[in-house]
């Protein structure tokens, strides 16, 4: 019986594996999605259940008990985080597994070099891989997390000599690993290591600004598959190297849509906090609007009555939308505006939140049957036969100077259109810029209404003006 | 162990191509339970973390086994809870 027990584990492994797969399928589709994300976790359970099988592992009661502890924590968190706090949910999660990834590492390397006289060569390279990637991703999701609690500022933090600073951190981080490999026996080398690739994960996430996290929520969601894929090769385990190597591929791809969407690189992401004086993050106060330009500002009765008698309407809704936690209303004008025949469709872009598909979630949660929602490349023709467009709270993904203004720092960012529509009403609080700092031409249209005040009672008196129709 | 990393390295490249090609078909719409879904499943460095935790002997690498134990589990039971949590609020008409 005893030896067939390694291939009852490669075995398990292997099948796993094989459902991660099909969850992953299965979770392209809304209608399977949930049994797509079961049958991933079956294939966790069955990983989880074939590793104590293990030979070496005999420290059941231990490993039960952290089982036990970090099971109720996940658990409490998964059941009280808010559906807006999402990102810093998904954030902290990734933190985790990279910390657990590394610590997989730093383990296996205490266990080398109070084990063995020599530790080869081969082991230590993954070892430090794996410290780094596991590293990076721990305290880089921490400070991620923290920037959209809002603990400390979501602004780009910046000081002189940055880049050099970070390249001078890396090439101490490669030397370090060289003096690793010649004397594997001082520990201080080693923590030395460990201490360079926490300060590197702080390092790479402080100049990425608020409105960049979704595409670094994305990357470091990469950063923690390969993180466990690295421990896999410390381990020389197939389990974590398919496994996060999934999970590094999906992560790539979310990130390379988000920059996409934002028309940048992923470079200018990263490091363009550098020298170029953007962001003016969404402060107080009307910034600088020509004045000559006229607005055509209406009320919520007028609001509503253009609402009423279209005949399709397009809402786009943005983050503003979310913070003003206007979500229910939203819908419940949807309901309204239905019941008097008019045709209600929303259109996503896909930066809208704070991280890929954020806005599908909230408005799910809202009741919002997910038909309703349209991505921006399928509704962008439907926009000329649209009677009135309903921008909620969303700014920059509206601004057609993205389309035509080559001077403009948005030039070239895909945009929904709604300027194509015969009417345009914009719910806003103020004159503020959006995140890009760029005045909105948009606003100055003849077929654009501004309609000021904050999303939430703007919409509740939309809804009771409607209701009376 | 050359070998072993050899054949560690065939593994990734094409589980990462697999990667690519289920998760490149996923709708936008779909992108936030993707990736607290594919979130717990890097959790999988529970594992990695049990396997080191293993011994009987009560050592440095035990202990820090165990606390990775603890993290990964976080990771892996509040990534697929919460991701069900979403999922179960995507409806195709109106409750």
């Amino acid at each position: 019986m005893q030896e067939f027990i390694p291939s009852v584990i490669e075995l398990s492994y292997l099948v796993a594996a094989v459902l991660f797969i099909v969850g992953l399928k299965k979770l392209g589709s809304p209608a399977t999605a949930r049994n797509g994300n079961r049958i991933a976790a079956v294939g966790m359970l069955i990983a989880i259940v074939a590793t104590l099988l293990h030979q070496n592992v005999l420290n059941y009661e231990m490993i039960l008990v952290a089982i036990a502890i970090g099971s109720a924590i996940g658990a409490l968190m998964a059941n009280r985080v808010e559906m807006t706090a999402m990102p810093q949910m998904v954030g902290l999660l990734n933190g985790f597994g990279g910390a657990a990834s590394a610590l997989v590492a730093v383990g296996e390397f205490w266990r080398y070099i109070t084990a063995t006289p020599e530790v080869p060569l081969s082991e230590t390279v993954t070892i430090v891989l794996s410290v780094l990637i596991g590293g990076v991703t721990f305290t880089g999701s921490l400070l991620a997390f923290v920037k959209l609690e809002g603990w400390i500022s979501g602004s780009p933090i910046t000081f002189p000599l940055q880049q050099p600073f970070n390249l001078t951190l890396l090439g101490a981080f490669l030397v370090t690993s060289g003096w690793l490999i010649v004397e594997p026996h001082q520990p201080f080398v080693f923590l030395g290591l460990i201490g360079i690739s926490l300060l590197l994960g702080i390092l790479f996430v402080l100049p990425i600004g608020g409105a960049d996290t979704p595409v670094v929520i994305s990357l470091l969601n990469s950063f923690s598959g390969l993180a466990a894929s690295a421990a896999g090769f410390v381990l020389m385990n197939n389990m974590l190297i398919i496994a996060g190597a999934l999970v590094g591929a999906s992560g790539i791809i979310l990130t390379e849509i988000m920059c996409k969407a934002m028309n940048r690189s992923l470079a200018n992401v990263l490091f363009s906090a550098f020298g170029s004086a953007q962001t003016t993050t969404g402060g107080g106060g009307s910034s600088s609007i020509t004045g000559d330009r006229a607005l055509r500002q209406i009320d919520t009765e007028e609001g509503a009555m253009m609402l009423g008698y279209a005949k399709s309407v397009v809402i786009v809704p943005g983050y503003g939308m979310a913070v003003a936690q206007a979500q229910h209303a939203v819908r419940e004008l949807a309901d309204q505006l239905e019941r008097l025949g008019v045709e209600v469709r929303y259109a996503i872009h896909p930066v809208a939140g704070r991280m890929p598909g954020h806005m599908n979630v909230l408005l799910a949660e809202a009741n919002v049957p997910y038909p309703k929602l349209y991505d921006m490349d399928d509704i962008n023709p439907e926009f000329d036969r649209t009677d009135v467009a309903l921008v909620i709270g969303a700014n920059d993904v509206v601004n057609p100077a993205a389309r035509h203004d080559k001077n403009s720092p948005i030039y070239g960012m895909p945009i929904l259109e709604v300027d194509r529509a015969h009417h345009t009403i914009v719910i806003k609080r103020g004159m503020n810029a959006g995140f890009s700092g760029v005045e909105n031409e948009l606003f100055f249209k003849d077929k654009t209404m501004m309609l000021f005040g904050s999303a939430k009672p703007v919409i509740e008196q939309l809804v009771s003006a409607v209701k009376e129709f | 162990m050359a070998e072993g990393l050899m054949i560690g390295l065939v593994v990734f490249t094409l589980a990462t191509f697999i990667g690519f090609e289920v998760i490149n078909k996923i709708p936008p719409t779909l992108h936030t339970p993707l990736m607290s879904g594919s979130n717990a499943i890097s959790g999988i460095a529970i594992v990695g973390a049990i396997l080191v935790a293993g011994d009987r002997n009560l050592q440095l690498t035990t202990i820090l086994g165990l606390i990775g134990v603890v993290l990964a589990t976080i990771n892996v039971v509040g990534g697929f809870w919460v991701t069900d949590r979403m999922l179960q609020m995507f409806k195709k008409k109106e409750a």
